[in-house]
Parts: C-alpha cells; sequence; structure tokens
C-alpha cells in the first residue's frame, strides 16, 4: 500500500505521516486539530493526491445534520408532486436524495472522505455518525435498503476546538494535533510553495512574522496560510528587505499588514506598540 | 504488550480505553509503526491521545513507562532536611563514592542544584514534570545516595537521545484540566445554557405550517422557525495568589468545567479585587497584563459576568484609591466593580467559601453588597441558584 509523505507542496511532520498511515492501514477516521490556518483541511487533498484517490469533501456548518450526509427525504416535493398528480410520487425512492457518504460507500473505488470542521455543527451531530463511520454502513428507513461500504473510504474529520467532541466518536479515531509549526519546519514549508522566493527576503519576512507572534494579546496570531498570502504580497509588490528589517527590537508595523493581522483590534495593538517604541527612542 | 503503559495513563486521569488499546496493537501489527521508538511514540499517541490537553500527561507517562523512573508519589520532597541527607550519604558511601560525587562538584553543589530544581517545581502550576519528576526522585535516590540519582537532572548526554521527543513536552500549555469532581459542577452549569431561536428559519413549525395551510384552502404553505442555539457567552474572573491559594483547586475545577458548555467563555486573572489590569497567563502577569477597560470594550453587555474570589481582604482595598495591596489604584477597587456591574446584564460572584463564614468577614459583607447580593457559594447547589440567577 503507498505510504503517505510529504510533497513538494505540503510538509507533513513525522509524527503526521504515522498517524495518516495508522489510520489509512486500520480504516479508521483520521480526527484532525490545531490552530486555524495550520493546513488541516489541506492535508485531506494532499493524502487524496498522494494515494491517487478521489476526494469527497463534506463542509459542515451549523446547521448540518449527520442525516444529511447519508440521505435526505425530501417530502415537500414528493407532496407537491401529489398534489399536481405526477406519477412519479409513487416510488418513494424519487424523493431520496443520497448525501455525501453514500457517494463515498457505493464508489467504485476507495475514496477519501473529508469531514471539515466537525464541530461547527451541533452537540450530537458526531454521535449520529458513530456507527456509520465504524461499520460504513447505514439503514434508509424510506425505501428498506441498507446501504454497505463496498470499500472502506478514508475519513478524514478536522476539529477547531469549539466544542468538545464525544469520547465515544473519540475512541473510534485516530487523533493528530498539528502544532504550530517551527522555524525550521517552516523555512521548509515556504521552501516548498515558492521555490524562487529571495533567500533575505524569505528570512527577514520569517524574523517579522514569529516577532509578530509572539506579540503578548494578540487576538488572532497569524497562521501558516496568512503567512503565504503575505510572502505572495512581498513578492508581488517586490518589497526590498530593508522595510522588513527592525531596529534593534522595535516593533514595526509589518508592511502590508493586512494579510498577517485579521482584526482591527490587534492593528490598533500594534499601532500603539509602534507609537510607544518611537517615543522610547 | 504496553499494557502498563495504558495503565499508566488510566492512572493519570487520561481517559484511554481497551478499545482503544487494541487498536494500537492491530496497527502495531500491521507495522505501521515499524522498528522506531520515535514513530511507536507517534503511532501510541495518535491512538491514546484525544484531546491535545491530555498531550502533555501523555508525554510524562510515556517517558516514566519507557524508562523506568518511579514518580514522586506521597513523600513532600521539599520537607526532606537537608541534615539528614548528608548524614545517610555520608553514613553509607564508600569513598569512591564519595569521590565521584566531589568530581561533579561537590556535596554542596549537588544540593544546591537539588534546591534550586526543587524550587522551580514550587514555581510551575503542578508538580511532576518530567524534569522535575527526575529531581524528585533524585533525594529517593539519595537515601542511598546513588550518584546516578542525583546526576539525573544534569545534562548527561547518555539519556537524552532515547527521550527527544516526549521529553520536550510541548504541550504542556494545552493542559488545563482538572477532572475529577468536575461533574456535578457541569450539570449544573448547563442550566446556563440559555436556548434562544437566532439565525436562519431551517426549522418546519408544524403547528403554524398546518394553520396556514388550513387557511390557505388545503394548499401547502410552510412555516419555518430558527433552530436552538446554545448563545450563552460567559466572561470568567478568577481571582488567584493570596488568600485564595487554599481555593485554586476549586477554581479550577469550576474552570475545567465550564470550558465545553458555553458558546464562549473567556477568562481572565486577577488578584484580591478587580482594578485597572487584569492578565490571562498567571506565569506572565507582570508582562502580559490587559486594561480592564479594553476587557469592557472587548466583550460587550450580552456577555455573563461570573467573578470567582473569596473576598477576603482589608476593607480599604475596596473603599479606597491606593488600597491595594500590589501596587498604587488610581480608582478605588468599588469604582470598577461598579463600572463592571453596570457593563454587563447579568452578572454574579461565586465564592469559595462556605456561606456560614461570610458573616465574620466584613469585606464579604461588602462585596456582597456591591453585587446586590448576588454572592453564591461554590458548590453544585451555589451553582444552580447562579445560574438561575444569571439566565432569568
Amino acid at each position: 500500500m503507498a505510504a503517505f509523505k510529504s510533497t513538494e507542496k505540503y510538509i507533513a511532520t513525522r509524527d503526521l505521516e504515522v498517524a495518516v498511515n495508522a489510520a489509512v492501514t486500520l480504516q479508521r477516521p483520521l480526527l484532525v486539530k490545531g490552530e486555524p490556518g495550520t493546513g488541516k483541511t489541506v492535508l485531506a487533498h494532499e493524502v487524496a493526491a498522494a494515494l491517487n484517490k478521489p476526494l469527497i469533501e463534506w463542509h459542515v456548518k451549523s446547521t448540518t445534520k449527520a442525516q444529511q450526509g447519508l440521505y435526505e427525504y425530501d417530502a415537500v416535493s414528493r407532496l407537491r408532486d401529489g398534489q399536481l398528480g405526477d406519477p412519479r410520487v409513487h416510488d418513494i425512492g424519487n424523493y431520496i436524495v443520497r448525501g455525501k457518504l453514500w457517494d463515498a460507500f457505493e464508489a467504485d473505488e476507495q475514496s477519501v472522505v473529508l469531514i471539515d470542521e466537525v464541530d461547527k455543527a451541533d452537540i450530537e451531530f458526531p454521535n449520529d455518525l458513530l456507527l456509520e463511520l465504524d461499520r460504513m454502513q447505514f439503514f434508509v428507513y424510506e425505501t428498506r435498503q441498507t446501504v454497505k461500504a463496498r470499500q472502506r473510504p478514508i475519513v478524514i474529520i478536522t476539529s477547531n476546538n469549539e466544542k468538545e467532541l464525544p469520547d465515544a466518536f473519540l475512541r473510534r479515531c485516530f487523533f493528530h494535533y498539528i502544532r504550530f509549526p517551527d522555524r525550521e519546519t517552516m523555512e521548509r514549508i515556504v521552501q516548498a510553495h515558492y521555490p524562487d522566493i529571495r533567500k533575505d527576503l524569505a528570512r527577514e519576512a520569517l524574523n517579522v512574522f514569529f516577532q509578530v507572534r509572539d506579540v503578548p494579546g494578540l487576538k488572532k496570531k497569524p497562521a501558516t496560510s496568512e503567512l503565504l498570502d503575505w510572502l505572495k504580497l512581498l513578492m508581488v509588490e517586490d518589497m526590498p528587505v530593508e522595510a522588513l528589517r527592525s531596529n534593534e527590537k522595535q516593533t514595526i508595523i509589518p508592511p502590508l499588514y493586512g494579510a498577517l493581522l485579521k482584526n482591527e483590534q490587534d492593528v490598533h495593538l500594534f499601532e500603539r506598540l509602534a507609537f510607544l517604541s518611537r517615543r522610547g527612542a | 504488550m504496553f499494557a502498563h503503559l495504558v495503565l499508566g495513563l488510566r492512572s493519570a486521569g487520561l481517559p484511554a480505553s481497551i478499545t482503544e488499546w487494541l487498536t494500537l496493537m492491530a496497527a502495531m501489527k500491521e507495522g505501521v509503526a515499524g522498528y522506531s521508538i520515535d514513530d511507536f511514540y507517534y503511532l501510541a499517541r495518535a491512538t491514546l491521545v484525544k484531546d491535545e490537553r491530555h498531550l502533555d500527561k501523555f508525554d510524562r507517562v510515556f517517558a516514566q513507562c519507557f524508562k523506568g523512573i518511579e514518580p514522586p508519589e506521597g513523600v513532600n520532597v521539599e520537607a526532606l532536611p537537608e541534615e539528614w541527607l548528608r548524614k545517610l550519604a555520608e553514613k553509607l558511601l564508600t569513598p569512591e563514592e564519595m569521590e565521584k560525587i566531589q568530581a561533579l562538584g561537590g556535596l554542596d553543589a549537588l544540593m544546591q542544584r537539588l534546591k534550586a530544581l526543587l524550587a522551580e517545581q514550587k514555581g510551575r502550576h503542578q508538580g511532576g514534570s518530567k524534569w522535575i519528576g527526575t529531581a524528585g526522585t533524585s533525594p529517593f535516590g539519595a537515601y542511598g545516595y546513588n550518584p546516578e540519582g542525583v546526576r539525573i537532572g544534569q545534562d548527561e548526554s547518555r539519556h537524552r537521545r532515547a527521550v527527544k521527543v516526549w521529553d520536550k513536552r510541548e504541550y504542556k500549555d494545552l493542559d488545563d484540566t482538572v477532572e475529577l469532581g468536575t461533574r456535578g459542577m457541569k450539570l449544573a452549569l448547563r442550566r446556563l445554557r440559555r436556548f434562544a431561536r437566532q439565525g436562519a428559519a431551517t426549522e418546519l413549525d408544524i403547528h403554524d405550517t398546518i394553520q396556514s395551510t388550513a387557511n390557505n384552502a388545503g394548499h401547502l404553505e410552510l412555516k419555518m422557525v430558527p433552530e436552538r442555539h446554545n448563545a450563552v457567552k460567559v466572561l470568567l474572573l478568577l481571582d488567584v495568589g493570596g488568600s485564595m491559594d487554599d481555593h485554586i483547586k476549586l477554581t479550577e475545577e469550576l474552570f475545567s468545567a465550564a470550558r465545553s458548555e458555553f458558546k464562549h467563555l473567556e477568562y481572565y486573572y486577577f488578584h484580591n479585587f478587580v482594578y485597572e489590569k487584569v492578565w490571562k497567563n498567571n506565569r506572565r502577569r507582570h508582562e502580559q497584563v490587559i486594561p480592564t477597560w479594553q476587557m469592557l470594550r472587548t466583550y460587550g453587555p450580552d456577555y455573563k459576568l461570573i467573578l470567582v474570589g473569596d473576598a477576603a481582604m482589608s476593607p480599604y482595598e475596596i473603599t479606597m484609591q491606593g488600597g491595594s495591596v500590589e501596587h498604587y489604584n488610581d480608582e478605588a477597587g468599588v469604582v470598577w466593580l461598579e463600572r463592571l456591574v453596570g457593563h454587563f446584564r447579568r452578572s454574579a460572584w461565586l465564592n469559595p467559601t462556605p456561606r456560614q463564614s461570610w458573616g465574620h468577614v466584613r469585606s464579604i459583607t461588602m462585596v456582597n453588597d456591591l453585587m446586590e447580593g448576588r454572592m453564591y457559594p461554590l458548590t453544585v447547589h451555589g451553582i444552580d441558584d447562579m445560574t438561575r440567577e444569571l439566565s432569568r
């Protein structure tokens, strides 16, 4: 079986590789948590690409129900068809709408299923999927039919930790917490995304980036995706390296900060710090 | 195989189950981890730990299981008199061993180091980190004065390679649980959830639909209502230090119970009484203070304010400008508390001391008056009363 490894575009640490390979081998769901912007969703894309399997994405919202992933019975259109005298109304199967998991179960080849941001949904959502993800089968009440997975799909679940997940659900998953990358890993990530970036620019930008992350009291610390956006902007604008270089420990507002700071309170904080350090000088 | 790891995890309070252990065994059988100890560590972590808060605990237990270090249990290592250690050492050591110790900087230097380590343990939040764990063991080694025992704390390269990954303890900051005894509090806090209908209309309102369809001469007319959501936002202010030290455990239990119950939960610390500054990280309280004004601006009046503190202090700390024990406060504590209570629509004070003793402390009565009687004891019953008041 093909194992998952870092690709040119996606740098996976060794612990992540082990977790993914364990989940793939034992055919159990992998739960991925971590700071926003550390590449949780991208992981599923990369796993699908690395194993050369189709990806089925299921993005969960606060209104999503577990049932929607399996199937939905469209009672309203059947009722309407009934009132209009449509002959289709006699077969209830015409009103069963397949969900993402059904698609994955019935697919001809094994697929990768991404259940994105599972914590957004109601607290009962993961509980309602317990049996389905464990046995990879479910029962359609309306048509009295059991849908069984031909191949157990590789399930990757991401969570932003907005709600706690039930123990029974966790017990059935592998778990990986994506830690914020250290400087070395970050350099590899930058290199992977922008192979032709100037060395000095990348170094100074990373300096500024880690300095920004160290500022106490930030509401939203910039993460990998913000750094990559910001680097792209810096490259497009052809920013001189000097603009990034801060004098001796003084905090400066980084150029094009809009890509790094996503919160006006954070921007205010930086303006205040810059003002203080100017006054101090 | 490796059952002691699971047992160790369970006794450390990590909810690892048989199923997960069997999964780990199955994964080992499939050869996921190969023959690398690092990979095995990663695999065991992915299988047995399901919450990043437990990662640090896992690292500690893993280090213990695979190094055979006894945790410093029961005995307060700080309490061991130095004299005694010294005597024992002199009695039990062979001259060669004494020489060895001299080479390491002498017994005094070792004792100093041990003391420094113990002091560090006090400085950290809870004892038993790997590093301190070894330091804690060393006095036990010191009964027989095994030079090895004390040396563990020093940078011996021999051991470092084997434990490199889990000894870094990178997940320390994520551990914020006190699991035991929180169940009852969780139940009470659940009352705080106010189910409000907000957001998009997605649920079929059957009564209204039937009514409207009937009015519509039998033609279907659907009526929708928004779904119920847990929309409770809570701001916790916790008193730390000083007279609260006895109550820290209770406070932490409350804190860990509260985490999962709300849509938003924010917390800040203060000392004795709320003045113009609060902080988030207790270890860095002097570097990372947040102005109380900023906190008031950030969190709207719809947040429910819960102050946790024993309110035992000198009355001057409440009423007088400059009355704080720690710094000179420009405005009296009473001004700040009134500001807070005025800003948030719902607020309450939780007091970990028993209600019977409140009458004996003048400052408690004062705070209770300032809170307009909304001071509750930190018991399941008290929380029950408080949540009823807050969600009125």
